[in-house]
């Protein structure tokens, strides 16, 4: 399969004077139509990672290409970041219709309608973000998110601050709707159960200034479940990478 | 009684013992000393009322709210677009902050012989006088809002590759609207302390001028103490209706948490 998202030799240091490594002169490559979840030790500059990724943060040095073309931001690539950027002032309908730039009036609405179902937000149209809870809040998040018809997904985090019950949850209605709209994922995530759970390959991270240690291939049937042999066996490799048993 | 009638009775009694103590202080204190000039509750009550019956009251209140619609209103087409512009744009903040944070200070009676000046003793004079003292906050108010908006959601604006305009309509300026109306709060009531005192410099009407007139002819001080409750009653409402402002939902995001 082709390369859909390269990173070749990417580096980024923080501050002046003084500066910060953080990613070094690191390689990637990510395929169509993948889930590749990225772990690392905390702080390793796992965020600051899929910035770049995203087009959002400048490297320094080296060059992140989608489809072979130098990465923008812009709606083929949806990012969404660690604490949700659903905009509280705007109702879950007008949030899903943000980015639908093209449609006008009714077929907007009916769009935004239709994603909204499509994660079960059915009936909450008109609510504000703030009447929502955790798990309601990341269906929009998502549904905003494919409502633009993105290529690829960045996600920092996206379960983090949901309750293990809701996390596996939102993690299972996200993977049903990625088998039917096929999309190229990045999953930045702490949780190596979770990375197993959801990703095709596991990238491990070292610590900063970060660069890939390994990769790991996850060669196990879908639907999975976590406790299964399989899942507990490559998440406990993984964590033996990472350096904790 | 329900429930929450008697939720309700709690919240609001002691404010109303408060009332009727000092009330009753202020009447007790002027029968006992006996005084010619100080008025009574009592009195006080059938001097507004002498008002209200020959429709004067309503005549200067009507000068009084017609002043301040005229000079708050230029201060919010004037300060709010002016505060998106220095909080969004950081060259217009570095240039004209240092003059707001100049004037803000000046309070509003010192513009009073300049505006005579430069107006006349018109409605004019009132009129600029609320302008100049409630324009400020609201300026600073929208910009600190504008400066406030978290970069996670101008990054998610940006990456849904919207229009200049509907980064705007969408995300700036209700995301900025909190503030903004904490600014129109602070603004009005700052607007309705003014035009009292603007009021009793030369104007033949308004309720500062009827406060004024009733001393000066004759010593009416029962006129003079309901002149001043009836601005606290009209402030009180004026802060109630920005107050329901608050709560309207496009906003409330900000304040409920």
């Amino acid at each position: 399969m082709r390369p859909k998202i390269t990173l070749q030799g990417v580096s980024k240091a923080y501050g002046n004077g003084e500066a910060l490594p953080v990613v070094d002169a690191l390689d990637l490559s990510i395929r169509e139509g993948e889930i590749l979840a990225v772990v690392g030790p905390s702080g390793c500059g796992k965020t600051t990672l899929l910035n770049i990724m995203a087009g959002f943060v400048a490297p320094d040095s080296g060059e992140v290409r989608v489809d072979e073309r130098p990465v923008v931001p812009d709606k083929k690539g949806i990012l969404m970041s660690q604490q949700g950027s659903v905009f509280p002032w705007l109702t879950v309908r007008q949030n899903l219709m943000f980015g639908l730039n093209g449609a006008h009036g009714g077929d907007a609405v009916a769009t935004a309608d239709q994603y909204a179902s499509l994660v079960g937000l059915r009936g909450f149209e008109t609510a504000y973000p703030y009447q929502l809870s955790g798990g309601m809040l990341k269906r929009v998040e998502f549904a905003r998110a494919l409502a633009v018809k993105p290529e690829i997904l960045y996600m920092d985090e996206p379960f983090s601050a949901l309750d293990a019950q809701m996390s596996l949850r939102i993690r299972n209605e996200l993977l049903n709707i990625l088998q039917t709209v096929r999309k190229t994922v990045v999953l930045v995530t702490h949780d190596v159960e979770e990375a197993v759970h959801m990703a095709d390959r596991v990238a491990v991270l070292t610590a900063r200034p970060t660069r890939i240690q390994t990769v790991f291939e996850v060669d196990l049937p879908r639907p999975r479940a976590v406790a299964s042999t399989g899942v507990q066996a490559l998440r406990a490799a993984i964590l033996r990478e990472l350096g904790v048993d | 009684m329900t429930r929450a009638m008697i939720a309700r009775a709690r919240r609001t009694a002691p404010s109303l013992v408060v009332f009727a103590v000092l009330i009753g202080a202020w009447w007790a204190t002027v029968t006992m000393t006996g005084s010619l000039i100080f008025p009574t509750p009592g009195e006080v009550l059938t001097g507004a009322w002498g008002l209200m019956q020959d429709g004067t009251l309503f005549e200067h209140i009507g000068a009084s709210l017609f002043r301040v619609a005229a000079g708050y209103g230029l201060a919010l087409l004037v300060a709010v677009p002016l505060g998106l512009w220095m909080g969004w744009v950081h060259g217009a903040f570095l240039t004209l902050n240092p003059l707001v944070q100049i004037l803000r200070p000046i309070s509003p009676i010192a513009w009073i012989p300049i505006a005579i000046l430069w107006f006349g003793v018109g409605n004019a004079s009132p009129i600029f006088l609320i302008f100049i003292s409630s324009v400020f906050p609201m300026v600073l108010q929208t910009a600190n809002g504008v400066h406030g908006i978290e970069k996670r959601y101008l990054r998610a604006a940006e990456n849904f590759g919207v229009s200049r305009r509907k980064l705007f309509s969408q995300v700036v300026i209700p995301a900025a609207m909190p503030q903004i109306v904490v600014g129109m709060r602070v603004g009005l009531g700052v607007a309705w302390l003014v035009v009292v005192a603007a009021e009793m410099i030369a104007l033949r009407s308004g309720l500062g001028y009827l406060i004024i007139d009733s001393r000066n002819a004759g010593n009416r001080y029962d006129l003079v103490i309901a002149g001043m409750v009836v601005i606290g009653l009209i402030g009180l409402v004026l802060d109630g209706l920005m107050r329901l402002l608050e709560s309207h939902p496009s906003v409330r995001w900000r304040y409920a948490s």
